[in-house]
C-alpha cells in the first residue's frame, strides 16, 4: 500500500534546538530517504516562500504566503510503500517533527484506476 | 441475525468466529458479514430439524465461503477490487452444504478484536464495530443502545470499514512490543460498552461481560483482562440494589439480598486466582479488588484506601484521589479526608461537591455543607440524583 506522510512542524521548534541537535535532526530526515520502502518525497521551503493561487470568476489570483495561517506548517512529505498502516505508523513516528511538537499525517494514496 | 430458537446460543457464540474466518480469507468486512448472515440464515432454517452439526463453525464458514464466492463471481467489479479473481476461479468442488471441509477453522477472533479496536479508528467506531462483528448485535440494537439513529450507526460502521480497507489497517494480533498498549485500547472499548450499558441499556452490560469472557479465554495469561471481567461482574452484581423504585440507594444502605451473589462469587474467584506477587496489578485489577472488598460484610476501609492510593499512582486521576479520600474519611475521619478533597481540582465534577458536602456535614459545618450540596445539585444529571441531593439539603 502506498502512503503519503505529510510532515507538519511546530513553528520555531527546530530553531529552538542547539546546533548539534539540529544537525542530528537533519541527519534523521535524510536517513529516512533511504529507508526501504521510501519511494519519494521532498523537503519544502518555509511558508514565507510560498505563493497561493486561486481562480475566481475566471481570474487567476496570486498572493504571497501559504494557503492558511495555521499553527503547524507543512515542512515536507515522504512517499512510502508499506505492508500496512502499522508499518507506515512506525516510520512516521521516526520523523523528527512528530516528537518536536508537530505531527505526521498518514494519507493512503489513491491507486490509479 | 438469528431467530430465537434453541440454536440461538450456538449462533451467538459462533458469529465472531465465523466472521473472523471470513475476513481473514476474503480481506473484506462487508463481504464477510453478508456471507456470514446468509449462512446463519440457512442454518436457522435447517438446524432445528436436521440438528446442529458436529462442527458448527466448519459448516457455517464453508456455507458462507460458497455464498461469498458466488457473489464474487457475479460481481466482477467487487472481485477485482478485492483482488480476489483467483479465488472465484477456483472450481466449485461440488460440495453440498452439509459436506464440511474437515480442516479445522483457525480461531481468529483475537485478530478481529484487535482490528476493531485499532487506534486509527475513531473511538465510537471501535465500539460500533466491536458490537457488530464481535458481539454480533444487530445495527438497530446498537443504535438504540447508543441513542443514535440506525442510519447514523450504519454510516459509522461503513466509514470504519472503508477506513480499514483504504488505510490498510492490518487484520492481525499486534506484535509483542505493541501488545500492551493495543490491549489497553481493547479493554477500554469493552469497559466503555459496559458503562454505557450499566445505567441505560442492561443488554450492553451483559454483552460487555460476554466480550470480557471471550477475551479472557483467548488471552489467559493477561491479568488485566481477567481483572476487567471481575470488575464488571462485581459491578453488575449490585445493579439491582442501586435503586429502590426511583430512588438512589448508597452502597452502605443497599439491600445485600438483592445482590447477585453468583456474579460476586465469580468475581472474587477470578481475583483469588490471580498471582498478585508475579505481576504488578493494573488499574482494572485494582478496581476489581476494591469492588470485591466493598461486597464484604464489614468494609476494610484502610485497605480500600490503600488500593485507591495505588490506583491513583497508576492513573494520576483526581477522581480516583477523590474516591480514596472517601475511603480515608471512613478510616481516619472526615477532617483528614476534607483536607485531601479540597486540594483536588474538580470544580465541575458533581461528586466532588457532594463529597465535600458530606464531609462538611459530618464535621457539623451545616451552612457550608448545604452550599456544597447546592453546587452538586446544580451539576446533577438525573432525577434520582437530584432528589437525593435535595433530600440531603433539607436534612442539613
Amino acid at each position: 500500500m502506498r502512503y503519503a506522510l505529510l510532515v507538519y512542524q511546530k513553528p520555531g521548534a527546530e530553531e529552538a534546538l542547539s546546533q548539534e541537535e539540529r544537525e542530528q535532526v537533519i541527519r534523521e530526515y535524510l536517513a529516512l530517504r533511504t529507508e526501504p520502502g521510501m519511494t519519494g518525497g521532498a523537503a519544502l521551503h518555509p511558508p514565507e516562500m510560498a505563493t497561493t493561487v486561486r481562480v475566481q470568476d475566471g481570474k487567476v489570483i496570486v498572493t504571497d504566503g501559504p494557503f492558511a495561517d495555521s499553527k503547524e506548517i507543512i515542512g515536507g512529505f515522504y512517499l512510502f510503500e508499506a505492508d500496512n498502516l502499522d508499518h507506515a505508523t512506525a516510520i512516521a513516528a521516526r520523523i523528527p517533527a512528530a516528537r518536536l511538537g508537530g505531527s505526521v499525517e498518514i494519507r493512503p494514496i489513491v491507486s490509479p484506476p | 441475525m438469528a431467530e430465537k430458537a434453541p440454536v440461538e446460543q450456538v449462533f451467538r457464540d459462533q458469529w465472531s468466529r465465523v466472521v473472523a474466518a471470513l475476513i481473514s480469507y476474503f480481506g473484506d468486512f462487508d463481504l464477510a458479514e453478508e456471507a456470514a448472515a446468509e449462512a446463519f440464515a440457512i442454518a436457522a432454517q435447517r438446524w432445528p430439524s436436521d440438528g446442529v452439526p458436529d462442527n458448527p463453525v466448519g459448516w457455517l464458514v464453508t456455507a458462507a465461503r460458497r455464498r461469498a464466492i458466488d457473489r464474487l463471481r457475479r460481481d466482477r467489479v467487487l472481485a477485482s477490487k478485492l483482488r480476489l479473481l483467483a479465488a472465484t476461479e477456483a472450481t466449485d468442488t461440488g460440495q453440498g452444504e452439509d459436506e464440511v471441509d474437515d480442516t479445522a477453522i483457525p480461531d481468529e477472533r483475537l485478530e478481529l478484536i484487535f482490528t476493531c479496536c485499532h487506534p486509527a479508528l475513531a473511538a465510537e467506531a471501535q465500539v460500533a464495530l466491536t458490537l457488530r462483528t464481535v458481539a454480533g448485535l444487530a445495527t438497530d440494537e446498537i443504535a438504540r443502545a447508543f441513542l443514535v439513529s440506525a442510519q447514523t450507526l450504519k454510516r459509522r460502521l461503513s466509514r470504519a470499514k472503508t477506513k480499514i480497507a483504504a488505510a490498510g489497517i492490518p487484520f492481525r494480533v499486534p506484535p509483542p512490543d505493541a501488545l500492551p498498549e493495543r490491549l489497553a485500547a481493547v479493554l477500554a472499548v469493552i469497559y466503555l460498552i459496559f458503562n454505557e450499558g450499566y445505567d441505560r441499556a442492561p443488554e450492553l452490560a451483559t454483552e460487555a461481560i460476554r466480550l470480557g469472557r471471550v477475551l479472557a479465554a483467548l488471552l489467559p495469561d493477561e491479568q488485566e483482562v481477567r481483572g476487567l471481567l471481575a470488575l464488571m461482574l462485581l459491578h453488575e452484581a449490585r445493579r439491582a440494589a442501586r435503586f429502590d423504585g426511583q430512588d438512589l440507594v448508597l452502597l452502605q444502605d443497599q439491600d445485600r439480598s438483592r445482590w447477585d451473589w453468583t456474579s460476586i462469587a465469580e468475581g472474587r474467584a477470578i481475583l483469588d486466582g490471580l498471582d498478585w506477587a508475579a505481576v504488578s496489578p493494573g488499574p482494572y485489577t485494582i478496581q476489581a479488588a476494591i469492588a470485591a472488598l466493598q461486597t464484604e460484610e464489614r468494609l476494610n476501609w484502610p485497605l480500600i484506601a490503600a488500593l485507591y492510593g495505588r490506583l491513583a499512582e497508576l492513573t494520576d486521576s483526581p477522581v480516583v484521589r477523590l474516591n480514596r479520600a472517601i475511603a480515608i474519611a471512613e478510616a481516619d475521619g472526615p477532617a483528614v479526608a476534607l483536607a485531601i478533597v479540597d486540594r483536588l481540582d474538580l470544580p465541575e465534577y458533581q461528586y466532588w461537591h457532594s463529597t465535600r458536602a458530606e464531609l462538611l456535614r459530618r464535621l457539623g459545618r451545616a451552612d457550608e455543607a448545604r452550599a456544597a450540596y447546592q453546587a452538586a445539585l446544580a451539576r446533577a444529571r438525573t432525577e434520582p440524583e437530584r432528589r437525593f441531593l435535595e433530600g440531603r439539603i433539607a436534612n442539613c
